[in-house]
């Protein structure tokens, strides 16, 4: 099986390969925030599967459980925590100017 | 108009080093990766070869945690010294959400945490004859960690006081333990052969409960401190703003 790769798997490497350069993509280039850390962490998942299939199964652990999970957490909070705080300067500087699309300052940062 | 400018220009200029420093690092690794020799399993035989001594019989684990036994215990210091970073900073409201929880949460934790438990037990054993081991474990046990803190539940004086030694205990366990197999053996992280499977363990044990408080600590973001909540904090913040602008 090794020396043939049959098509179903060479179509699932494709796809899977396709897949994670597309979310990496897509999350550099997302101007929210949010979305980025959602894409991201659905990178890692794909990125995970990716190492299953190159046979490094405790990458493949560590990947879903870190690179994915707890990456995934720590981005989301670290966003809570930055959107409280520009919440804060925004209601006592009295700054409405910075918030469009009723969307925090930072995330448009990446924006342009 | 011209501060707009201003920033537009540094924009462009930081956006165009950004782009060069890639490129850069984009080149050197694939020169890198290029005059690569080509593909030998000469590591792969070395590993195979000394199996047998090395006391598990996952050949990743074995690696990791035997023959290259350093490279994890700078791993493990690196980690820790990280967390102590986040420990020494501001003090954290330990309950993050300023609402309560919702009840979904809570029952999902109940339902969850027992298995979350047993499954990060089991990858820590199964390290030693398949893909698993301290790391894979502790972040499972960490997983555990940050949903109870999502769900408000709030540490007892004892986890808070217990909590800087777990966070050192891999590193002293793995410290101990090189240092002991060094007296016996000459060799700093050199285990005996019949206990090399034991001596892994215990490290591995220690490891993952020092690794997956330190990962629920990062998430935290600081020492977690039970007598502030995140409305104080909030509090906190609007003062050091208030603080900012009459400046």
């Amino acid at each position: 099986m090794d020396e043939f790769p049959n098509l179903a798997d060479m179509a699932f490497d494709g796809i899977l390969a396709l897949a994670v350069l597309v979310l990496a993509w897509k999350l550099l280039r997302s101007p929210n925030l949010f979305k980025a850390v959602v894409l991201f962490i659905s990178f890692g998942l794909m990125m995970s599967l990716a190492w299953v299939r190159l046979k490094a199964v405790d990458i493949a652990l560590a990947e879903a459980a870190i690179g994915a999970g707890l990456t995934g957490a720590l981005f989301l909070t670290a966003l809570g925590k930055l959107q409280r705080g520009a919440q804060h300067n925004q209601e006592n500087n009295g700054t409405h100017q910075q918030s469009q699309e009723g969307r925090p300052n930072m995330a448009s940062g990446s924006s342009d | 108009m011209s501060r707009e400018n201003e920033d537009s220009l540094t924009s462009r200029t930081i956006k165009m080093m950004a782009a060069i420093s890639v490129l850069a690092l984009t080149s050197v690794l694939g020169w890198t990766v290029w005059t690569l020799p080509p593909f030998s399993d000469r590591m792969q035989r070395l590993v195979a070869s000394n199996m047998a001594i090395s006391g598990v019989e996952n050949p990743v684990t074995a690696v990791l945690l035997n023959f290259r036994g350093y490279d994890t215990l700078l791993e493990i210091g690196v980690l820790l010294l990280a967390a102590l970073g986040v420990f020494s900073a501001v003090p954290s409201p330990v309950i993050l959400s300023k609402s309560t929880p919702s009840p979904i949460l809570n029952l999902l934790l109940r339902l969850l945490l027992p298995f979350i438990i047993l499954i990060g037990g089991y990858i820590l054993w199964i390290g030693k004859y398949a893909p698993g081991g301290a790391f894979q474990a502790g972040a499972i046990l960490a997983a555990g960690g940050i949903l109870l803190s999502t769900a408000a539940v709030p540490f007892n004086r004892f986890a808070l006081k217990t909590m800087p030694f777990a966070m050192g205990i891999g590193l002293v366990t793995f410290i101990v333990v090189a240092l002991a197999t060094m007296m016996v053996r000459g060799n700093f992280l050199q285990y005996p052969v019949a206990q090399a499977g034991t001596l892994i363990l215990v490290i591995e044990a220690a490891a993952t409960i020092s690794i997956s408080i330190i990962l629920t600590i990062l998430f935290i973001g600081g020492n977690p401190d039970a007598s502030i909540t995140a409305k104080d904090e909030n509090s906190k913040a609007s003062i050091i703003d208030k603080g900012n602008t009459t400046k």
